[in-house]
């Protein structure tokens, strides 16, 4: 049987180092790249985000690659799990340092999240999820899992589509799922062990 | 619930990670991927890496070091060190680093801290501010690593940078730095009350209830240690262990967690009774494979 492949879709700004050293941890074969040709034969996809939303779309937008990857992810169904900025830019719109839109592949929105008195904002450090969605992103993580987070902006979307929450003064959609596109709101390449088998879970499901 | 993060920082200076007392005398301790890759094996929280020689030498913290530094570890690394410009931090956020440091280059020019968060959004931007305390034990903010005095309150100043964007300020004591006596609680809390980011504590710690004292005295949302990581095996996790006990709310899910050990008083773990030794001797304990 032929291996699945994996891309980090390299779009000129994110961490796509970190996760790829996340990989190469696990020792799963993957590639980071964001020429077309590469799109195009994977078989899954990571998209990473760091940043401010209007910058990462401006990247995105930017980098030619955006109609490619969509025709692989809407028409041909292919995995892709964002992370962080990557999964926000999935949703409608964010109004993070202006109006910007995003990708609008899942219904929902990116706003701040409320100030709440006991809770800062960033909503920076480890915190606890709650998995509403076992399969396929939380099938090796424990009871009581920690993940890191860090961000000001979250995603507000359906319940169908929300697959684990965290609570910071307000209810937190830590990852989504929407048939073949996911993402989570944390760094599973920066939480350690959780993260890890996070990242196996996913890269795991096309073998 | 979010969980208080236990931070280790590491004083790199001519490419050696030191010891620091009083940001005056510093002492070698090693590698700093090695330093890196032990604190994350034992179950870190976030490490910060700092170049203290790169602004005076007119440069940025190195970014081979960075990436080097970067790929063993898995928790969040913040990197300073003469980080001036939204370019510098671009590559060195491309090459390792999730979060950029600045401390200098924010009093020089506060409008870098806006240029940083716009484009890599305010939970990246971390301002470092240094104070030292004078003969009236009022305290003020230093800059060019704690040589000039600015004049100003570390209240007004952590107020300003947060209004400018930071996402989060570390604030160390130059005066408590490696004399092991604790955090200058007074001046956590006072910064700590009167911003709404996120505040890392820093500088004196030399026993574990010393982080206890920075979470219920200074109200601050992170405690991070230099060198009193450095010595010891495991010590992040018998850290933790200690914290856990004493109720506070960290994260503790390295494989080793040191449940049921008793400390002494001077913070050092106790020696586990001989029966529980001799079992452990027959007892299989595989690897954590993921």
């Amino acid at each position: 049987m032929k291996k699945p492949k994996l891309l980090i879709v390299d779009y000129g700004i994110g961490n796509q180092g970190s996760v790829a050293n996340a990989l190469l941890k696990l020792d799963c074969t993957f590639k980071l790249s964001g020429k077309r040709e590469d799109i195009l034969r994977a078989d899954s996809y990571i998209f990473p985000g760091v940043g401010a939303f209007g910058a990462v779309m401006e990247n995105i937008l930017a980098s030619d690659i955006l109609s490619t990857l969509e025709h692989q992810v809407l028409e041909k169904k292919k995995p892709i799990l964002g992370v962080c900025l990557g999964m926000q830019v999935f949703s409608e719109d964010s109004d993070e340092l202006g109006f910007h839109k995003g990708l609008g592949w899942i219904s929902g929105h990116v706003r701040k999240l409320p100030m709440r008195k006991g809770f800062r904002i960033p909503h920076v450090g480890w915190n606890e999820i709650k998995i509403i969605q076992k399969k396929p992103l939380f099938v090796r993580t424990e009871k009581h899992s920690n993940f890191y987070f860090d961000h000001s902006y979250a995603l507000y979307c359906e319940q169908s589509t929300i697959a684990a929450t965290c609570w910071h003064g307000s209810i937190v959609i830590a990852a989504v799922q929407k048939e073949n596109i996911y993402g989570v709101q944390f760094h599973p390449e920066k939480s350690q062990s959780s993260g890890l088998k996070l990242y196996r879970s996913f890269s795991s499901m096309m073998s | 619930m979010l969980k208080k993060r236990i931070v280790a920082t590491l004083v790199v200076k001519q490419d050696v990670v030191v010891q620091s007392i009083g940001f005056s005398r510093y002492l070698p301790v090693g590698r700093a991927e090695i330093s890196a890759e032990f604190l994350n094996r034992w179950g870190i929280d976030e490490i910060v890496l700092i170049d203290i020689d790169a602004r005076t030498s007119g440069r940025s913290i190195d970014i081979d070091l960075v990436h080097r530094v970067s790929e063993n570890v898995f928790v969040p690394l913040t990197v300073a060190g003469g980080i001036s410009s939204s370019q510098e931090a671009k590559k060195l956020i491309s090459n390792g680093a999730d979060r950029v440091m600045i401390n200098t280059a924010a009093f020089l020019r506060p409008e870098l801290i806006s240029e940083l968060a716009e484009i890599f959004g305010n939970q990246a931007v971390v301002v470092s501010i240094d104070v030292k305390r004078d003969s009236n034990s009022s305290p003020w903010v230093f800059t060019h690593c704690g040589t000039k005095n600015t004049g100003l309150s570390p209240v007004e100043w952590a107020r300003q940078v947060s209004e400018y964007g930071a996402g989060e300020i570390l604030l160390t004591s130059i005066d408590r730095d490696g004399t092991k006596t604790g955090y200058d609680c007074p001046l956590i809390r006072n910064v700590s009350d009167t911003v709404t980011v996120p505040i890392i504590a820093c500088g004196g710690v030399g026993h574990p209830k010393h982080f206890i004292e920075g979470i219920t005295k200074g109200h601050a949302s992170a405690v991070a240690a230099g060198n009193f990581f450095h010595f010891t095996e495991h010590s992040s996790i018998t850290t933790k262990a200690f914290l856990r006990q004493h109720n506070v709310d960290i994260r503790l899910d390295t494989y080793a967690t040191y449940e049921g050990i008793t400390f002494q008083r001077n913070g050092r773990i106790d020696k586990w009774p001989e029966d529980y030794l001799n079992r452990l001797r027959f007892e299989y304990i595989a690897d954590e494979v993921i």
